[in-house]
């Protein structure tokens, strides 16, 4: 039985997970300033964290919000976990960084601190690495969250290769930026602090249209 | 089981499989010292011939409505088409396309070419393939650095197990742009000379441009062009680092030690991704011994081509199955005198060899690892 | 000198993004990689960018960035050596 654990959302400024608002700063704050804010108030130390483009920092905080008061990490094999992230616009905004630091012959600095983040699934590594999650990964481009996608090939991978995994959006584009992350396990759970929801595509359409 | 079938190689080396082979054979190197259009430096590079691909192209289409690498794509795509007879309107048909830059040209500031700009966006680039050829399903498509074309054929092989489709084309492209190679530039990741893969005097890598597509089918019939099966495939995540790979190897381990590998005496060879960098081939071979695999034979066939990122996998693993049919093994080109720590035995001849079965391997930026293993049925 | 090294503190926490780093935090002599500031391969080489960009310094074989940025002092010295500005 593949159940959804818990899930968050990321949004115009908010935070929800599994549906409750948990988090929010002001509308105009930009998501740079948005996610400091966010990541002040999780009162983590991790300096990586200052280091990754937006999206990255992003599927970084999505996901620490689904792990909140979950055992996943500490109760699954994180060889087996999978990661599974898709999007729409790639590491767009971080390619228009680099291709600026290029396009001036007088000007010339390409930095490998940017360039590193012109590939969608360094936010997969950035996950694994804070987790030191091991298993399966795999980065899609869709034109809108696709649940069909996401689950189908989830329950594969799960049927192949898994016990659990991290899935989700992180999406961030030149006006507007969203991510939802949903943990998904396979035994029986028997801590207390999680929702237990079948993996299907309607139950995953509904959870990502609720907020 | 989920066969490999008909497939196509574009790149500088030719516009199909039996001219990328051929010359491979003959020890061409695909890999130049080139002049390129936004630099005054020399770059040692892959590239495709422009005007050859122009007039390939415009027998078909107007080349004006078509980046290039929609075009080559298509051009892959289509002869792959054509040998198998697939239908791509059929329901349990589906593409995949691998790619980590798709239409980074389009990005640059000074790219005049007037079509739209949306098609940076890889599911866009995707759906101008699928209008194209009328596929019925929206393409898959993965961008996932290095492994993409690898991985792309690990996902055709669990779609087509679950039953969900029946002819899975998986097609992997990038083409060089000065985004990339001022980025790896930038890493200090590039070698002025042919690239030296697994080799003591090796100094990093060539990048190159190509586009590979090959069939991945459970259709006793198209198996007839290796009567090959993908046995099993994997991917694993270092946890290390975003761009170094594990010193240890870990992730590769991890992948390579899942493959359910029966007899490792049957292995004849394994396709490794050997880039050539200091630390991924050091990786790589350090893995190989963990795995208990020191026996089996490595080649990298990056010292011909150069690393074309995107279509790598599907390019590498294409040229392992003529490798696997013809029962040859393939030189390692730029491979002189061993320069890794891990106990590997590099091929530095081609070679005529009785086996039944290889492993290929790739590994890329965001600590990713793949392998899978293809055998004869 | 002592002025060159509160510049490169300042520059060093920028471009390598040490928002958590306070200046006075870093001290002049202690070892930039390894465990002080939690540097990687991808900041030795942005330190090598830093360095062309304000100092246009042009570094030819990163292997000599070992020994420049040892620690601050080591690259302030380096910087008055072969600097131009």
């Amino acid at each position: 039985m593949n159940n959804i654990i818990s899930y968050a959302h990321i949004k115009n400024n908010s935070v929800s997970v599994n549906g409750t608002p948990v988090f929010s700063s002001e509308k105009n704050a930009t998501l740079s300033e948005f996610l400091s804010e966010a990541y002040k108030s999780m009162e983590i130390s991790y300096p990586k964290f200052h280091k990754m483009d937006l999206q990255c920092k992003l599927g970084f905080l999505c996901t620490e919000f689904a792990l909140q008061n979950t055992a996943f990490i500490s109760e699954n094999d994180l060889t087996k976990t999978a990661i599974i992230i898709s999007n729409s616009a790639s590491s767009l905004q971080t390619d228009k960084l680099h291709q600026h630091s290029i396009d001036d012959k007088t000007n010339y600095f390409p930095s490998p601190a940017i360039f590193v983040y012109t590939l969608p699934n360094i936010s997969i590594g950035e996950l694994a690495i804070r987790h030191k999650i091991t298993g399966e990964n795999a980065f899609f481009i869709c034109e809108k969250f696709d649940a069909h996608l996401m689950v189908n090939y989830t329950e594969l991978v799960l049927n192949d290769n898994a016990s659990s995994s991290i899935c989700g959006w992180v999406e961030v584009d030149d006006t507007a930026y969203e991510a939802f992350i949903f943990l998904v396990e396979t035994k029986n759970n028997t801590n207390k602090n999680t929702i237990f929801k079948p993996l299907n595509q309607l139950v995953v359409t509904q959870i990502y249209n609720q907020t | 089981m989920v066969f490999a079938s008909y497939n196509n190689i574009i790149s500088g080396l030719g516009f199909s499989t039996d001219e990328n082979y051929k010359a491979i054979l003959n020890s061409e190197l695909a890999v130049k010292k080139t002049i390129l259009p936004f630099s005054i430096e020399t770059f040692c590079v892959a590239k495709i011939d422009e005007t050859l691909l122009k007039n390939r192209f415009s027998s078909i289409e107007n080349t004006e409505r078509y980046t290039m690498l929609e075009q080559l794509s298509i051009l892959s795509i289509q002869d792959v088409m054509t040998q198998s007879g697939i239908n791509p309107a059929d329901e349990k048909a589906l593409l995949i396309y691998s790619t980590t830059k798709g239409n980074i040209d389009l990005l640059e500031n000074n790219n005049i070419s007037p079509i739209d700009k949306k098609r940076m966006y890889l599911w866009s680039f995707a759906n101008i393939l699928k209008q194209h050829f009328n596929f019925k399903h929206t393409p898959i498509v993965l961008s996932n650095a290095c492994i993409s074309g690898l991985l792309a054929i690990i996902i055709a092989k669990r779609y087509i197990e679950s039953g969900a489709y029946n002819n899975v084309i998986v097609c992997g492209g990038d083409i060089l742009s000065e985004f990339t190679l001022s980025g790896f530039k930038s890493f200090n990741a590039l070698s002025n000379e042919p690239s030296k893969p697994f080799d003591a005097n090796r100094v990093g890598i060539n990048l190159g441009e190509a586009v590979s597509t090959i069939l991945i089918t459970n259709n006793k019939a198209l198996v007839k062009p290796y009567e090959t099966q993908i046995i099993s495939g994997f991917s694993a995540n270092d946890a290390n680092h975003i761009s170094g790979p594990s010193r240890t190897g870990d992730g590769l381990f991890q992948c390579l030690n899942q493959l359910n590998v029966a007899n490792k005496t049957d292995i004849g060879f394994i396709s490794a991704h050997g880039t050539a960098t200091p630390f991924n081939d050091e990786m790589e071979s350090i893995a190989i011994e963990r795995a208990d695999l020191s026996g089996v034979p490595v080649n990298s066939l990056k010292g011909y081509y150069g690393h074309t990122l995107g279509a790598a996998g599907v390019l590498e693993t294409i040229l392992s199955l003529e490798s696997l049919k013809n029962q040859t093994l393939l030189k390692s080109e730029g491979f002189e005198s061993l320069g890794v720590s891990g106990k590997i035995s590099v091929i530095d001849s081609f070679e005529k060899k009785s086996f039944q079965s290889f492993i290929k391997t790739a590994s890329g930026f965001g600590g990713c690892n793949a392998s899978a293993l293809f055998s004869k049925i | 000198m002592d002025a060159l090294i509160e510049k490169l503190k300042g520059q060093i926490i920028e471009q390598l993004n040490l928002a958590e780093v306070k200046p006075e935090e870093i001290n002049p002599d202690s070892p930039l990689f390894g465990d002080g500031l939690g540097l990687d391969s991808i900041d030795a080489l942005e330190l090598i960018v830093l360095l062309e960009k304000h100092y246009g310094i042009k570094i030819e074989d990163p292997k000599d960035g070992k020994t420049i940025f040892q620690s601050l002092r080591t690259m302030a010295e380096y910087i008055k050596a072969n600097g131009k500005s």
